[in-house]
C-alpha cells in the first residue's frame, strides 16, 4: 500500500499537467516553422512569395483569434489589414521610413479602429454582425479610394522610402532582408498569439464561443473580453498589413479590398480553425497555389477555389491541419 | 427641378423592384431556415444568361424567355437545396457563408467557361424599348413594364403569403419553428418548396435586370453586398420589410448616382451600417 | 421596515419588483428577503415566474420596476457579471455550460476570474497552477474523478447538472440561486445533488426552485410560493403545508403533503 502511493500522482499533479499538455507544441507547428526556414535556402527565387504567403499566415492568425477561439466572424477583416499597410506606407512616404516605426504605427492605427469596431459591434450577432462587418470593410475601401489625396486611390500609394531594418539592413531586390525580417516579426507574434490563446483571458474567448450566456454568470464580462479580442486582432491584422506594405514598398487599394477579406477567411477554414498554425499552414497553401494556377488560368483558379472550399466546408474535417492530426493519430494508434 | 426628381424615383423603383425579386427569396430563406445564402445571386445570373442564350441561340422572344428563367432557376435551386443546403440547416453560421461563396466562385469561374467575361447585350421587343411621356417627364418603357410587373408579382406574393394556407405555414414557422414543428407541419417539405419558389424569383429578376444593368460573370459578387443588405435591413423574414429596403436602396442608389457622384457607394454603405447599429433586427424584424 | 432591513443578516432582498413582457405580466409586486446562510425554497406551477425572478435578480433582465439589494447595496442597474463579483452566483434550469470545455477547464476559467486573472492577455495559464488546483479540489469534492478532463458534453446528463453548481460555487458566492438544479435527473441522482447542497459553508445563503414536494421539505427552512407572479405566501415548511390557499392553488387540495 505505501510503497504504491507514490506511483498514483496526485490529482492536481494531473490537473496541471491536462494544461500543460494544452499549451505544448505540436508536430504540425514545429513542421510548419521549420520547413518555413528551410524556405530560405530551398526556394532562393521564390523569397518574395514565401514572404507574402507568411504574411497572408499572420493576417489569418489575427482572424483566427477572433474567429476560432472568440467565434465572432467578420467579414470585413480586410479593414485592419489595410489600414495597418497604408499607415505603414504614409509613414514611410512621409520619411519616418523606419521598419519598426511602421510596424508599431500600423498596429497603434488598425488596434484603434478595431478598438472603436469592437464598441460597434458588440451587440450583434448572425446576419446582422456580418453584414456590418463587410460594411465596415466596403466603408474603409470606398473611403481609401476617394481621399486619393492622401492614398494615390486606384494607382496605390506611391514614394514609400522605407529605411534598413534596425539601420543596417536594406531592404533588397530579391527580397533576402524582407524575407528574414517578416519571417522574424511573424514568428514574434506568432508565440505572442499562442501565448494569448493559453492564457486565462484565451480560455475566457473559448468560454465566450463555447457558451455567450454562462460567461457572465462566472463574473466575467464578454464586452471586455471581446474588446480586446477585437483590438488585439486588429493590431496583429494591422501589423501584417504594415509588414506587406514594407517588403514592397508599395500599397496597393487592394489591401482593404472584399476580395481580400473573403480570401483570409477562405485560408483561415483551408488549413484549419481554431488552432493558429492551421492560419499560416492555409495561407501558405492558398498563395502558392494561387500563383500556380492563376498564372495559368483565372478562371480554372476560381474555380477550384471554390470546389476545395465546399469540399473542406462539407467535410468537417477540420482543415489541412484537422486532417494531418487525424492521419498523424491514426498512424500513432497503429503502431 | 421636379422632373430629375421624379425620374430619379421612378428609375429607382425600378432598379428596388429587381432588388426586391432577387433579395425576396433569400429573405425566406434567411428568416425560416437561418440559412445564410450568398449564393442566391448566382440563382439570378442563371436566369440572366438563360434570357440571353433563349433569345441569341433559340430566337425565342422576350418574354417568353422569362418564364423559362424563373422555372430554370427554381430546378437549380431546388436540386441544390436537396442535395447540399439541407445538411447545413442549423449548422454553423460561418459554414454557410463559406460554403456558399464556394458556390459562388463555381458558378463564376463556369460562366467565364461558358459565355465568355465580355457582357452579354439583350434586345427587348421594341414596345419596351421606347420612352414614353407621363405626365411631367418622358420615362423609359422598360422600367414601367418593371415596376407594372413587379407590383403584380409583389402583390401576388404578399396575397400569397397572406391568404394561402401554404403562405401561413410559411408564416408559422418562420415565427416558431419548433411550434410548427409539433403542430405536424413537415417543414423541410415546406422549405424546399419556398425555396423553389424563392430561386423561380431570383431567375425571374437576373432575366429581367440584363437590359438594365447588364450581365457578366461577376453579377453574383457584384450582387452578393446588395442582395445582403436587403435582407437584413429589410429584417430577415419579412416580405415588407424586404421591398421597403429594396426599394429604398433602389431611390438611394440613383439619386446617390445623380447627386453624388464622387461619394459612390459611401452613403449606402453608411446609411446601412448605421441602421444596423440601430435596429441590429432590421427595420421590420422581430 | 427600512430599520429591519439594513439589519445585517439580510443579503438579499427586493422591493416592489414588477416585470412585463409587453402585456405580459411575469413579475408583480415582489417583495422578498434572503438573510445569510438560508436554505429557502422558491416554489409555484410552472410558468409561475420563478426563473424570471432569478433572471432578474442576477441581471440577466431589468426589471419593469423595484430595486434589488445586494448585500444591503442597490444593484438594479449592476450588470450581471459585477453582481456576481460581490457574491451573487446562479445556476441555469437549462444546462448552460461549455461542451468543447472539460469540468477542469470551466472552473479553472471561473476561478482565473475571481482571482483577477482573466484580463491580461499574455499570462500563461500553466502557471496559474494555484488557480488549477483549486479547480482540481473543488471537483474532486463532488466526486468528478477522470470525468474532470472530459469534454463536457460527453458526460452524463448528471454530472453536467452537477457542474453547473461548481461552476457557480467556484465564483465563491455569498447567495447561490440554483434555478431547479434537479431538473430531470432521477431521484436517487437528485438526493445526492441536495445533500451537496446542504453540505455547502453555512454562511452561504441558498434560494433554490425545485417541483419535488419531498425535497422541498426536506431541506427548506422557508418556502416562498410564486403564483401567476406574487408571492402567495411564505412560511415555514409546516406553514405552507398547512396554508389552504397554497393546498388549493399549488399543491391540488394536499391529499399527500
Ligand atoms: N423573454 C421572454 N419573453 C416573453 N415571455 C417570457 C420570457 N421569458 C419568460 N416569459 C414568460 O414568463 C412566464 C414565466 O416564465 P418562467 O419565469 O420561466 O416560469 P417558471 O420558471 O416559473 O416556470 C411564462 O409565461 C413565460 O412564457
Ligand atoms: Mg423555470
Amino acid at each position: 500500500m505505501v510503497a504504491l502511493a507514490p506511483r498514483i500522482p496526485a490529482p492536481s499533479v494531473v490537473a496541471r499537467h491536462l494544461f500543460l499538455r494544452r499549451s505544448r507544441w505540436r508536430w504540425e507547428e514545429i513542421a510548419f516553422w521549420l520547413i518555413a526556414a528551410a524556405s530560405f535556402f530551398l526556394f532562393p527565387g521564390h523569397h518574395v512569395l514565401i514572404t507574402q504567403a507568411l504574411i497572408s499566415g499572420l493576417f489569418v492568425v489575427s482572424l483566427d483569434l477572433l474567429l476560432g477561439y472568440s467565434g465572432i466572424a467578420s467579414m470585413g477583416h480586410a479593414a485592419f489589414f489595410g489600414i495597418g499597410a497604408y499607415t505603414a506606407g504614409i509613414l514611410a512616404q512621409q520619411g519616418w521610413g523606419d521598419p519598426l516605426l511602421g510596424l508599431i504605427g500600423g498596429a497603434i492605427v488598425a488596434g484603434a479602429f478595431g478598438a472603436l469596431c469592437s464598441l460597434l459591434v458588440a451587440r450583434l450577432h448572425g446576419a446582422a454582425l456580418l453584414t456590418v462587418t463587410l460594411g465596415i470593410g466596403l466603408l474603409c475601401y470606398e473611403l481609401a479610394n476617394k481621399w486619393s489625396s492622401l492614398t494615390g486611390g486606384d494607382d496605390g500609394l506611391q514614394g514609400m522610402i522605407v529605411q534598413p531594418v534596425l539601420g543596417l539592413f536594406a531592404f533588397d531586390i530579391d527580397g533576402n532582408v524582407g524575407f528574414i525580417y517578416a519571417f522574424v516579426v511573424i514568428f514574434i507574434f506568432y508565440l505572442l498569439a499562442r501565448r494569448l490563446v493559453n492564457s486565462p483571458f484565451g480560455l475566457a474567448l473559448t468560454g465566450i464561443r463555447e457558451n455567450i450566456r454562462r460567461v457572465p454568470a462566472l463574473g466575467i464580462s464578454v464586452r471586455f473580453q471581446l474588446m480586446m479580442a477585437f483590438t488585439i486582432s486588429a493590431a496583429v491584422a494591422g501589423v501584417a498589413g504594415a509588414l506587406l506594405a514594407e517588403t514592397t514598398q508599395y500599397v496597393a487599394l487592394e489591401v482593404l479590398s472584399f476580395d481580400r477579406s473573403i480570401s483570409v477567411l477562405i485560408m483561415l477554414v483551408l488549413g484549419g480553425i481554431g488552432n493558429l498554425v492551421g492560419g499560416m499552414v492555409g495561407a501558405m497553401v492558398f498563395i502558392v497555389a494561387r500563383d500556380q494556377l492563376a498564372a495559368v488560368n483565372p478562371v480554372y483558379w476560381n474555380f477550384w477555389l471554390g470546389l476545395i472550399l465546399c469540399v473542406v466546408v462539407m467535410s468537417g474535417a477540420g482543415g489541412i491541419v484537422g486532417f494531418l492530426r487525424r492521419l498523424g493519430d491514426r498512424i500513432g494508434n497503429g503502431r | 427641378m421636379i422632373g430629375p426628381l421624379v425620374n430619379i424615383l421612378i428609375n429607382g423603383l425600378a432598379y428596388g423592384v429587381l432588388l426586391f425579386l432577387m433579395a425576396g427569396g433569400l429573405s425566406v430563406t434567411m428568416g425560416l431556415m437561418g440559412f445564410a445564402n450568398l449564393a442566391h445571386g448566382s440563382l439570378a445570373m442563371l436566369g440572366g444568361y438563360i434570357v440571353v442564350g433563349l433569345m441569341r441561340d433559340y430566337h425565342w422572344p422576350f418574354l417568353l424567355t422569362l418564364p423559362a428563367a424563373a422555372i430554370g432557376a427554381a430546378i437549380a435551386g431546388w436540386i441544390v437545396e436537396r442535395t447540399i443546403f439541407k445538411r447545413f440547416y442549423g449548422g454553423k453560421e460561418l459554414d454557410q457563408v463559406l460554403l456558399t461563396i464556394g458556390i459562388v466562385s463555381m458558378t463564376v469561374a463556369i460562366a467565364t467557361y461558358v459565355w465568355g467575361s465580355t457582357p452579354q447585350p439583350v434586345r427587348v421587343p421594341e414596345f419596351l424599348d421606347g420612352r414614353v411621356h407621363v405626365g411631367i417627364v418622358d420615362v423609359g418603357t422598360y422600367r414601367l413594364f418593371l415596376i407594372l410587373l413587379g407590383g403584380l408579382l409583389t402583390l401576388g406574393l404578399v396575397l400569397g403569403i397572406e391568404r394561402t394556407t401554404f403562405g401561413a405555414k410559411i408564416r408559422a414557422a418562420v415565427d416558431n419553428r419548433r411550434m410548427t414543428v409539433s403542430c405536424g407541419i413537415n417543414v423541410d417539405r415546406l422549405f424546399t418548396l419556398a425555396f423553389a419558389i424563392g430561386s423561380a424569383l431570383a431567375g425571374l429578376g437576373g432575366g429581367l435586370a440584363v437590359y438594365l444593368v447588364g450581365l457578366d460573370p461577376s453579377f453574383p459578387v457584384k450582387y452578393l453586398v446588395y442582395l445582403l443588405i436587403v435582407v437584413v435591413v429589410g429584417g430577415l423574414g419579412s416580405i415588407q420589410g424586404t421591398l421597403l429596403a429594396a426599394i429604398a436602396l433602389g431611390i438611394c442608389d440613383v439619386a446617390g448616382k445623380y447627386y453624388v457622384p464622387e461619394a459612390g457607394a459611401f452613403v449606402l454603405y453608411a446609411v446601412t451600417v448605421l441602421l444596423l447599429l440601430w435596429r441590429p433586427q432590421g427595420i421590420f424584424g422581430r | 421596515m427600512n430599520i429591519n432591513s439594513a439589519s445585517p443578516e439580510t443579503v438579499l432582498e427586493t422591493r416592489g419588483l414588477h416585470k412585463s413582457f409587453g402585456a405580459l405580466r411575469v413579475t408583480q409586486d415582489v417583495s422578498f428577503r434572503l438573510p445569510q446562510g438560508a436554505r429557502y425554497a422558491l416554489i409555484g406551477p410552472n410558468g409561475a415566474g420563478k426563473s424570471t425572478l432569478i433572471n432578474l435578480l442576477t441581471g440577466v433582465l431589468a426589471p419593469s420596476s423595484g430595486t434589488v439589494l445586494l448585500n444591503g447595496s442597490d444593484v438594479t442597474r449592476l450588470r450581471p457579471e459585477e453582481r456576481v463579483r460581490r457574491g451573487l452566483a446562479r445556476t441555469f434550469q437549462i444546462n448552460t455550460l461549455f461542451p468543447e470545455l472539460s469540468p477542469l477547464e470551466a472552473a479553472t476559467l471561473a476561478i482565473c476570474q475571481r482571482r483577477g486573472l482573466c484580463i491580461n492577455p499574455f499570462r500563461a495559464l500553466s502557471g496559474c497552477d494555484d488557480a488549477i488546483d483549486e479547480a482540481q479540489a473543488l471537483l474532486a469534492d463532488f466526486d468528478f474523478g477522470d470525468d474532470a478532463g472530459r469534454p463536457t458534453h460527453e458526460l452524463p446528463y448528471g454530472r453536467q447538472r452537477l457542474l453547473e453548481i461548481v461552476l457557480a460555487l467556484a465564483a465563491k458566492p455569498k447567495v447561490l440561486l440554483l434555478d431547479e438544479p434537479a431538473a430531470g435527473v432521477p431521484q436517487q441522482e437528485s438526493a445526492e445533488i441536495f445533500t451537496a447542497i446542504e453540505a455547502l459553508p453555512s454562511d452561504v445563503a441558498v434560494l433554490f426552485i425545485e417541483h419535488d414536494m419531498d425535497v422541498v421539505f426536506r431541506f427548506a427552512q422557508r418556502i416562498t410560493v410564486l403564483v401567476a407572479g406574487r408571492i402567495l405566501c411564505e412560511g415555514t415548511p409546516d406553514e405552507i403545508a398547512n396554508h389552504p390557499e397554497v393546498r388549493e392553488v399549488y399543491l391540488g387540495d394536499g391529499e399527500n403533503v
